[in-house]
């Protein structure tokens, strides 16, 4: 019954950043169903996408992420009344900062799943999944933190270089 | 130091068959603050909370994570266990490792290492976990019910005997629903205005019920225990406590050719009307659209005619502030239209049964308007084209359910012993008529109904053919209905004289509307979702809110009964205390750091944020900061990832604990 699984080279880690009402419940509904995705999710709970800050996605690709979701309730839908609309529009700015620093948005995913819609969190995981998998692992963040580690040292040309000039 | 206990749940076999959950205990036994881990067979069973219990005397532990289904199915439990131990129940967390691993994933070392993962986060984010007084919360000790159908009426005629004050608010100009439109019920043939109307006038009468008709809901504020609801009772045009319900302005009323919608647009009215004669209220209303006062400012007849004065055309809508504790929904159903294509309607349409142009196609309400003694026919049978009696008529059954292409996948539940029933009732008003069906399967569960279905082939002589009709098309005064009888493999010709389409059972109009004003979930068809489909039937994920009736999913009379009674005995559970306990996920203020913005003021859709002066002894204002209303507060925290200076945080969800499970990944 079981189809042999492909095996990659490299899998990605996706952290799911979703709200209890609506993703969650719907991801919860996708296992009741006994629906099939990919494993490299992780799901962090918060009771609203309102109160996901834009610092806990940067500090996941720090950790080491490589794919991020951020998923609520449909506009209009939101236990809180507003507060995906504010997430909205927080990460609509956030998204324009992440390009800017050079982020591939490709690796972020905004999407609305509702507590009936087990199927589209399916689909949702599993797309990102495999289009970060395609996209390899991201390094540009885990360079930094090494690269700030790296620089105390004084011995740095650069640094070298920028004391002379004084 | 923490001591963590880790306890990790087989679930009989539903985690064990892919997760290797002796590993996982294993691991976690050698993470970082967890002193003691260990699985077993079925975590939430009295031995499983007992295991527990017994660990955190035993092992001194500070913290629980139990790692197995998901904390909406049972970190109430775990959190009572952990309580009953004497830990604070908000320093115990829940690993999904069920729903979000076992049931998702099939590879058996791959579903283990994300176990391990789930669990390890947890662990990290426990740690973090700060003791959590629970808040009391008053509660109003008066229920709201939304739709005064058969559902609305059972649950606030049950909530009002128990002594509670009940709002019932109902949309329509009269309540009764849908079922005092139905001619007599299955399985017994009682007549369903019988049945129905004295419930009605009990609900009138009745001193704990105050009923607001031709009203909606405007707005919904509040929570659990503390709503406050805005009704808008919508302009009726005369004074209710002025008419005496005499109807003599109904009579003079010069506008007489209106559909009546009661009657399914077979009967007429005037523009001055009460629904159907045992309407409560029995109030008339003006229907201002087809009014010749409202439209041309001239007339006026039934305000001349009015004795008592009652009729008053300045009369504007007026808005009703109800503060309740708790709320029942039951807006319940109304039929798909094959004549209309509504906007946004999974069902793609019936071209092959001209799409409801043929007059003599009628669906299934139609014909209980026909039946009804009190009907637009005083119960003859008759065809709406040219009144005569139809000798041969067809129903088709599973006109939109059971359609997975034309978009709608579930079953309405009802029509197979409806259809069955509008054969007896057409036998016993047409002896010499002959009813067909064409039917898919005859879903016919339930108390005396497989013997009533039978009933209706073996003593009624209906003649049910297994099949689907491909096309129905007029040929002179009769309509071909042309289908296939799989039975015998065999094409079928029918000439009828009126078919009957029992059509798919929906949600009402602006069911997603009301479910956006009271914050609970649908599903793609717009029916109300209930917070456990097995284990929580009535209430909604919302705390407060209770389903009863066709608003949830199809469903006949005795099971809408028995949900609203349920729906019922939910509120008066509710009811019986004077102070709530609530979750004290709510959000507080850091006031060394507020700066005073008041960024958060403007994101809280609540309005739970204050402004708070802090002064020095001598009085002195040293600065203002923001002030979080616990009471107000519902826990959304949006505020905290608003704040700039990171001075307000929301209790259970912190920075801290988030950053730990982003850390431990």
């Amino acid at each position: 019954m079981h189809s042999e699984k492909p095996k990659h080279d490299f899998e990605p880690k996706i952290i799911a950043f979703v709200c209890t009402w609506c993703t969650y419940a719907g991801a919860d509904l996708a296992g009741t169903s006994r629906m099939q995705y990919p494993s490299n999710v992780r799901v962090l709970k918060f009771p609203c996408t309102g109160r996901i800050d834009p610092v806990f996605i940067l500090k996941a690709f720090q950790q080491g992420a490589d794919g991020i979701l951020v998923s609520g309730c449909h506009p209009g839908d939101c236990h809180y009344i507003a507060g995906n609309y504010h997430a909205r529009r927080r990460f609509a700015v956030f998204r324009k900062l992440l390009e800017f620093i050079g982020v591939d948005l490709n690796r972020i995913q905004f999407s609305w799943v509702s507590a009936a819609e087990g199927g589209k969190w399916v689909e949702v995981v599993t797309d990102l999944t495999e289009r970060v998998r395609a996209m390899g692992p991201m390094v540009e963040f885990k360079d930094l933190v090494l690269e700030e580690q790296w620089s105390g040292n004084l011995n740095n040309p650069e640094l070298q270089a920028v004391y002379e000039a004084m | 130091m923490s001591r963590i206990g880790v306890f990790i749940c087989h679930c009989g076999e539903n985690i064990s068959r892919t997760v290797d959950v002796e590993q996982v205990a294993a691991q976690a036994a050698l993470m970082p603050g967890v002193a003691f881990a260990v699985d077993y067979k079925y975590m939430c069973s009295d031995p499983g909370q007992n295991l527990v219990k017994n660990a955190i005397t035993e092992h001194r532990l500070t913290h629980v994570v139990v790692a197995a289904c998901s904390p909406r199915m049972h970190e109430r439990t775990f959190r009572k266990a952990v309580e009953q131990a004497g830990l604070n129940p908000f320093l115990c967390e829940m690993a999904n490792i069920r729903e979000h691993c076992s049931w998702v994933h099939e590879d058996r070392e791959e579903a283990t290492d994300k176990a391990i993962e789930i669990v390890g986060m947890l662990v990290e984010r426990v740690k973090k976990n700060r003791v959590l007084p629970t808040i009391t919360v008053p509660v109003t000790k008066r229920a709201l019910v939304i739709g005064g159908g058969i559902a609305g009426i059972q649950a606030a005629l049950d909530i009002a005997d128990a002594g509670h004050q009940v709002v019932l608010v109902e949309r329509e100009p009269s309540i009764g629903g849908h079922m005092a439109q139905l001619s007599e019920t299955f399985p017994t043939l009682d007549c369903s205005q019988c049945i129905m109307t004295p419930k009605m006038v009990d609900v009138a009468n009745h001193p704990n019920i105050t009923l607001h008709t031709y009203s909606e809901i405007e707005q919904v504020d509040g929570y659990i225990g503390n709503f406050q609801i805005t009704v808008r009772k919508k302009a009726r045009s005369v004074d209710e406590h002025k008419c005496t319900g005499c109807g003599v302005c109904m009579t003079k009323c010069p506008q007489k050719k209106i559909p009546n919608s009661f009657d399914c647009n077979l009967g007429t009215r005037t523009a001055i009307y009460v629904p159907f004669p045992q309407a409560v209220p029995n109030v008339p209303v003006i229907d201002r659209e087809n009014c010749t006062m409202f439209k041309s400012g001239k007339c006026g007849v039934c305000q001349k005619a009015c004795g008592p004065g009652a009729v008053d055309f300045e009369q504007q809508d007026q808005l009703i502030v109800e503060p309740v504790g708790a709320i029942v929904v039951s807006t319940g159903f109304e039929l798909y239209r094959i004549t209309e294509k509504t906007k946004g309607s999974p069902i793609k349409g019936y071209g092959e049964f001209g799409h409801g142009k043929i007059p003599d196609v009628i669906d299934g309400m139609t014909f209980e308007r026909l039946a009804s003694a009190s009907g637009p026919t005083g119960g003859k049978i008759q065809r709406p084209s040219d009144g005569k009696e139809p000798k041969q008529v067809v129903f088709i059954q599973c006109v939109g359910s059971r359609s997975r292409e034309k978009g709608i996948s579930y079953c309405s539940k009802v029509c197979c012993m409806y259809t069955a029933k509008h054969t007896m009732l057409y036998h016993h008003k047409v002896h010499d008529g002959q009813a067909y069906v064409f039917f898919m399967d005859a879903r016919v569960p339930g108390k005396s109904y497989d013997e009533f279905w039978r009933r209706a082939i073996e003593d009624e002589e209906a003649v049910y053919i297994r099949g689907m009709v491909s096309r129905l098309y007029q040929k002179g005064d009769k309509i071909v209905v042309m289908g296939s009888d799989i039975s015998v493999g065999v094409q079928v010709e029918i000439e009828a004289d009126l078919v009957v389409l029992a059509t798919a059972v929906q949600p009402q109009k602006g069911a997603d509307l009301l479910a956006q004003k009271l914050g609970i979930s649908y599903d793609k068809y717009n029916f109300y979702s209930e917070a456990h489909a097995k284990l929580r039937p009535v209430e909604c994920a919302t705390a407060g809110i209770y389903l009863a009736g066709a608003c949830q999913g199809p469903k006949d009379i005795p099971d809408t009964v028995s949900q609203a009674s349920a729906a019922a005995a939910k509120v008066m559970t509710l009811f019986a205390k004077d102070k709530l306990e609530r979750e004290p996920i709510v959000a507080r203020v850091k006031e060394s750091g507020c700066v005073g913005c008041f960024a958060c003021k403007k994101v809280c859709a609540y309005g739970a944020i204050e402004e708070k002066e802090i002064r020095d002894r001598q009085g002195n204002l040293v600065k203002v900061v923001a002030y979080v209303n616990p009471g107000v507060c519902a826990g959304c925290g949006t505020c905290q990832a608003t704040c700039p200076s990171k001075s307000v945080e929301l209790d259970g969800y912190t920075d801290e604990q988030i950053v730990a499970m982003i850390e431990a990944l």
